[in-house]
């Protein structure tokens, strides 16, 4: 069975909670985090590939338990000719992937990052953050 | 002996191809190094520069006239309205109008991601766009209405008139409440989450020229990729010394600048439609204005460095909106761009709105046009109001008859 890469949102009231471990003890699941980040507020990202027979199952109870789930068919990326470095992304983005690199003041983005929580896609006031699918 | 140059002596040592040009960045190190009277011998032009949202800008256009004649009551380009309420065929476009069917924030947040700055970013790429107009009809001008599709190439004037840019230094925007909020400072994370400032700091036009020695009526700049004009001071031009409740200087803020300039020879990458969720759309202008080293004074101008300027933290969850004076205290530019600042004591991440790459870029483009004999130096027709005249910000008050 081919795993699915999918991202996992916990909310700040069940990020502490020992969810993504249920996944493998009582569904069977075989799990891979890809990326994880907790950001200042609390809030919980996970980026995993799962597989396994009980999937659906397992995804059913993620969402039992609060736990946003969303496929990862879509990559973030920065259009290069519409940024213009201003920087207001860089604060808002949760894991630090776009950042100011000092002292040159240029806005970069590390993909290897990005969450895909796209906040950066409302924010950037000259919309130069994409999503692809 | 005091250095004095004229700004015919700069212009013919332009034209001779001897002129000494170097960004305001560039200056700092020659005066760390040499001293102000050194630097003030060996330099003419320091160049300055910013890229950075200003919302009082737009432009004035003349569509040229149709068979038969329109006198244009209300206009429309790509569903953004233009005030139309001069002669017959002339219209100005302001960059932060809205379609009229924009949700605006009635979906809170908007994200108002096409209006008037965007249009004009749309005419400068070149791109047509759709232009309707109504009238009620007269003798002399008997049709009613029109649709078509104008390029920048096929109108008559486009003229860049923008009432206040440039502003000489800005809030460092903060959110003291527990909700998140949506402002033309962009979005401020709750409980102190972030900072925003906006200014290009030491290479600013206006803090390069604090007390307004040398930008005047008249002064040629670098506007929105080509050549413009300070056409007047802008309008809230308020310049001041920053002072604490203590008495301690901050330096200059205040000071702004109406600026025009022909649109047909401007670039779409100087001139860039923005969007601000939650609050509305706007223009960001690049502008870069050149500062003739006429002596010393200004020299010693033109050296200041981030260390030296100050951006007051204003609360815009509840301060701003409800004019509370006074601010939460000042920051530095140089504390600014290391993306961390204290505030109430707590570390605050801070990020800029104004580009400052963009900015060296522009006052880099400016000493390369200078350098090579194409952009010489306009002596100001009449100077601007500085500090001294003391120029107090009237508010309005809402009262009945």
């Amino acid at each position: 069975m081919a795993s699915k890469k999918i991202i996992l949102r916990f909310g700040k009231d069940i990020s502490d909670k020992p969810i993504i471990f249920h996944l493998a003890r009582d569904y069977n699941l075989v799990f891979n985090i890809i990326k994880a980040n907790v950001n200042p507020n609390k809030e919980g990202t996970v980026v995993m590939e799962l597989t396994g027979e009980k999937y659906d199952e397992g995804l059913d109870f993620l969402k039992s338990q609060g736990v946003r789930v969303q496929p990862l068919a879509e990559e973030v990326f920065r259009n290069r000719v519409k940024c213009t470095s201003c920087g207001a992304c860089t604060t808002i983005c949760p894991t630090g992937a776009l950042y100011l690199e000092r002292p040159s003041m240029e806005v970069m983005f590390d993909s290897d990052n990005c969450v895909l929580c796209q906040i950066c896609l409302k924010v950037c006031p000259v919309k130069a953050m994409e999503v692809r699918f | 002996m005091a250095i004095e140059k004229t700004y015919a002596e700069i212009n013919e040592k332009i034209r001779s191809g001897e002129v000494v040009v170097l960004t305001a960045e560039e200056v700092i190190s020659l005066v760390e190094e040499k001293g102000i009277s050194e630097a003030a011998r060996q330099v003419d032009v320091v160049t300055t520069g910013t890229f950075s949202p200003m919302c009082s800008s737009g432009v004035f256009l003349n569509f040229g006239h149709t068979k038969p004649r329109i006198r244009m009551q209300k206009v429309w380009l790509n569903g953004v309205p233009a005030y139309s309420g001069i002669a017959a065929v002339d219209a100005y476009l302001g960059a932060t109008e809205l379609p009229e069917d924009d949700p605006c924030n009635s979906n809170y947040p908007g994200e108002f991601r096409y209006g008037g700055g965007h249009v004009i970013q749309d005419l400068l790429a070149r791109k047509p766009v759709k232009l309707e107009a109504a009238s009620y009809g007269t003798d002399c001008y008997p049709r009613k209405e029109l649709e078509t599709y104008i390029t920048l190439d096929d109108i008559n004037e486009a003229m860049l008139f923008n009432p206040r840019n440039a502003y000489q230094n800005y809030n460092c925007a903060v959110n003291l409440s527990s909700k998140t909020i949506h402002t033309y400072m962009g979005l401020l994370k709750p409980n102190l989450g972030n900072a925003h400032y906006c200014s290009a700091g030491q290479l600013s036009p206006l803090l390069n020229d604090p007390y307004f020695l040398t930008i005047g009526l008249g002064t040629r700049i670098f506007l929105g990729g080509g050549v413009g004009y300070v056409a007047w001071n802008g309008t809230q031009h308020f310049p001041c010394i920053q002072k604490d409740a203590e008495g301690n200087i901050f330096g200059p803020a205040g000071g702004t600048l109406t600026v025009l300039g022909d649109l047909k020879q401007m670039k779409p990458n100087w001139l860039v439609g923005t969007s601000f969720l939650g609050y509305g759309a706007t223009l960001t202008v690049g502008i870069g204005v050149p500062i003739p080293i006429l002596n010393e004074e200004v020299m010693r101008c033109v050296s200041v460095t981030d260390r030296d300027l100050y951006a007051p933290i204003v609360d815009y969850s509840e301060a701003y909106g409800q004019r509370i004076p006074g601010n939460l205290g000042y920051v530095s530019y140089a504390e600014l761009k290391t993306g961390k600042i204290a505030v109430n004591g707590k570390e605050v991440p801070a990020a800029p709105l104004s580009s400052y790459p963009k900015a060296r870029e522009i006052a880099g483009l400016l000493k390369d046009w200078i350098q090579k004999g194409d952009f010489f130096l306009a002596e100001p027709a009449r100077m601007l109001p500085s500090y001294k005249d003391e120029i107090v910000a009237k508010t309005l008050e809402i009262k009945g008859i």
